[in-house]
């Protein structure tokens, strides 16, 4: 498989979210918040012109319930 | 063990053994009736290519208000449970069993620890059975939670990254199976898969049990051949006034209007009418009942059964139960629909558990089917529903408030 086919996807651990919201500060693009506040993701992979911005919402996420899965076909 | 003998366990040196249990479970098609309709030998496969010494459980949990079967199963049919239960530990390796029976349900622990014991009488103690009683809430039964409590943490569902992720307490394996998944098992080890298959479709191969309520003269449970029409169910429990709406699976489940009864009861007619076999129950709400204000309570229930865990299930349940309530009430403002439906959009697919996903799609078969009865509370016409007696068994919400999770 060529790595220009693979799929990155944002995810939140849902456990450990407490709603801090910055992923949709620092990465509008794919995250927005529910009217409690809490994230949801783009259903998209990340396009890579996002893979720096992903990447420090990752890191700045305070619950560290952010992270990335590369999704996987069956088979 | 007076109907069917002793399970047939391997004696020494009989190699193959294993093999031959998993395909015979394989042969027969059996599926998991715990409610996700799994492949069975597919879930033993998958626990024997990982190697370790595996815990067995038996999921006799029941947080289903609506379903039965489990007690039914442990009063009547214990070592039948029992028997599955040694026979997949025999297969898988397993060194110790438990029978998980919630707190709130002494009487079927009694029945479980009386099997246990007439087992150890009679020289079927191996391996070591234990009854275990984990708290009884509506998703300690699911299965990575019943895990957690096992591992002696908090009965709450676990976040997993991918579905795949095999269960574990401190890297042993844990299978978890239904009561009556291992009953099966027990009578296809005996009887053999061709036998198994002799009752229910090609498709949805056996038998399974369903927990039926609502408007008959013989309410509880009973055994059916998968592909057996909802109305012959109800028929054979006694219709005694017009049905309305039945609910089909459980209080994660859908309504179903009366006029496709005629659905043969199995995975795949089902899933084109929207519905699943879930719990096995098939609860009948009465035509004079109103079909709103059953919705608005169990889902008042299903957020007060939250773990708390993940946000839009903690707040996205109760919101939604509350539109639900007002809804049922006939306090109705113009934007309340789009905004419960947008709410149920917006809360479906994540939460750790599937528990928020299953009252989505209760409340959203409830706007299908009862969608007149929508239009006519909107018009602010006084709901008699709502005032009356449930019809679905609801726990009022300060006594499991009452109940830990440990």
């Amino acid at each position: 498989m060529s790595v220009i086919n693979r799929k990155f996807h944002l995810r939140v651990n849902p456990v450990a979210c407490d709603a801090f919201g910055y992923c949709a500060e620092l990465a509008p693009e794919l995250v927005t918040l529910d009217e409690w506040g809490y994230p949801v993701i783009a259903d998209h992979p990340i396009p890579p012109q996002l893979f720096d911005v992903v990447q420090r919402a990752v890191r700045e996420c305070p619950r560290q319930a952010l992270f990335v899965q590369e999704h996987r076909r069956r088979g | 063990m007076a109907t069917h003998g002793p399970p047939p366990l391997p004696g020494r040196g009989m190699r193959g053994w294993a093999d031959g249990l998993v395909q015979s479970v394989r042969s027969a098609g059996l599926t998991g009736r715990g409610g996700g309709g799994f492949p069975t030998a597919a879930k033993l496969d998958a626990l024997r290519s990982g190697g370790g010494r595996p815990l067995l459980a038996i999921n006799a949990m029941e947080g289903e208000p609506a379903s039965r079967k489990d007690r039914v199963l442990l009063a009547t049919a214990s070592h039948l449970v029992l028997d599955g239960a040694q026979l997949l530990a025999a297969a898988v390796g397993a060194k110790e069993i438990v029978v998980c029976v919630a707190d709130d349900r002494p009487d079927s622990a009694r029945a479980a620890a009386a099997a246990v014991a007439e087992r150890d009488r009679i020289g079927l103690g191996h391996p070591p059975v234990r009854v275990v009683r984990p708290p009884g809430r509506y998703v300690t039964g699911e299965e990575s939670a019943l895990v957690a409590w096992l591992a002696g943490g908090p009965a709450h569902p676990q976040f997993r990254a991918s579905k795949g992720v095999p269960l574990t307490i401190r890297r042993r394996p844990v299978l978890v199976h239904s009561a009556e998944t291992l009953a099966h098992v027990a009578l296809i080890a005996r009887y053999g898969p061709a036998w198994f298959r002799s009752a229910g479709t090609a498709d949805a191969p056996g038998t399974c049990l369903v927990t039926v309520s609502g408007p008959v003269a013989h309410p509880g449970v009973c055994e059916v051949e998968l592909g057996t029409s909802v109305s012959a169910i109800f028929d054979h429990a006694g219709v005694t006034a017009p049905i309305g709406a039945v609910l089909v699976g459980g209080y994660g489940g859908t309504w179903v209007r009366s006029g496709l009864l005629d659905t043969p009861y199995a995975p795949k007619p089902l899933a084109a009418v929207g519905a699943s076999v879930g719990a096995g129950v098939l609860a009948a709400l009465p035509a004079s009942s109103c079909g709103l204000a059953e919705t608005a309570r169990v889902a008042t229930y299903m957020a007060n059964e939250s773990a708390g865990q993940c946000g839009p299930c903690v707040f996205g349940l109760h919101a939604v139960a509350e539109d639900l309530v007002r809804l049922a009430r006939g306090d109705v403002d113009s934007r309340l629909e789009a905004r419960l439906r947008a709410r149920l959009d917006s809360i479906e697919g994540r939460g750790a558990c599937r528990h928020p996903d299953g009252v989505v799609r209760f409340v959203r078969s409830a706007l299908e089917v009862f969608a007149r009865d929508v239009v006519d509370h909107g018009r602010h016409r006084p709901c008699a529903g709502w005032m009356g007696p449930p019809v679905l068994p609801v726990t009022p919400a300060s006594t499991a408030a009452v109940a830990g999770w440990r």
